[in-house]
C-alpha cells in the first residue's frame, strides 16, 4: 500500500463495468523528494477528493476483495483517507 | 493504472486461442499531464476506442481479466474506459513530499 495525494478526476462514460458508479481519481504518491512523477489512476472506493491524501491499494487480488467483484480489471483501489503520518527523525 | 492515447490499430492474422475478436491498438501510455511516458505499447480494446482516444490502461493480469469472455489469455495492457472529461490541478499546489516527524493532513 502506499500514501498518495489525489490531484485530479476523470470522467469515462464509457467504461468496463467494474468501474461503474466509482469515481477514478488521479493520484500522485508522496516522497521524501515531493517530486511530482509516477502518478497513476485509482479506483475511488473511500468517497475522496481533491487534495486529499490517500491510502492505496496497488495489487489485483486486494482490490478485487476490496470491490466485492470477482474478476474486476482493477488494481490500485482507495482504501482509506490519511489523517496523519509519523515519521521516526 | 495509466493513461494512454491510442495512435494506431495493429492487425494480427493469427492470434493465441481465446483472443479471436479482440481489437489491438498501438498505444502511448501518459502521465497525468499527457506527457508521453516511454514507447508505444500494444493493447487489447474491449471498449471500442479509436484513435486519438485517450483512454484509460490497465496492466497486468488483471488486463487479462478485463477481457469479455475467455480471461486466461495472454494480455498485459488493457484499455479499460475511454476518458471523456480530465481535470487535473497543476504541480505545486499540493505538497507531496513527507518530512521528517509528524505530517498532519486533516
Amino acid at each position: 500500500m502506499i500514501i498518495a495525494k489525489v490531484v485530479g478526476t476523470v470522467v469515462t462514460t464509457i467504461s468496463h463495468s467494474a468501474y461503474k458508479h466509482r469515481r477514478l481519481l488521479v493520484v500522485q504518491p508522496l516522497s521524501f523528494e515531493g517530486d511530482s512523477s509516477g502518478d497513476f489512476i485509482a479506483l475511488d472506493n473511500s468517497h475522496a477528493g481533491i487534495g486529499d491524501t490517500v491510502l492505496i491499494n496497488r495489487e489485483g487480488g486486494g482490490a478485487r476483495q476490496v470491490l466485492e467483484i470477482k474478476d474486476a480489471p482493477v488494481i490500485s483501489v482507495i482504501v482509506g483517507i490519511v489523517d496523519s503520518v509519523h515519521i521516526q527523525e | 493504472m495509466l493513461f494512454g492515447k491510442v495512435k494506431g490499430t495493429a492487425v494480427c492474422t493469427q492470434k493465441y486461442s481465446g483472443m479471436e475478436g479482440i481489437k489491438l491498438l498501438v498505444v502511448q501510455p501518459m502521465d497525468k499531464h499527457l506527457q508521453p511516458q516511454g514507447g508505444l505499447q500494444v493493447a487489447a480494446d474491449v471498449v471500442q476506442a479509436g484513435p486519438g482516444d485517450l483512454c484509460v490502461m490497465v496492466r497486468s493480469r488483471e488486463a487479462a481479466l478485463a477481457m469479455p469472455e475467455i480471461k486466461f489469455v495472454p494480455v498485459d495492457l488493457a484499455l479499460v474506459g475511454i476518458v471523456d472529461e480530465l481535470q487535473v490541478r497543476p504541480d505545486g499546489e499540493f505538497d507531496v513530499k513527507l518530512k521528517k516527524g509528524w505530517n498532519q493532513y486533516t
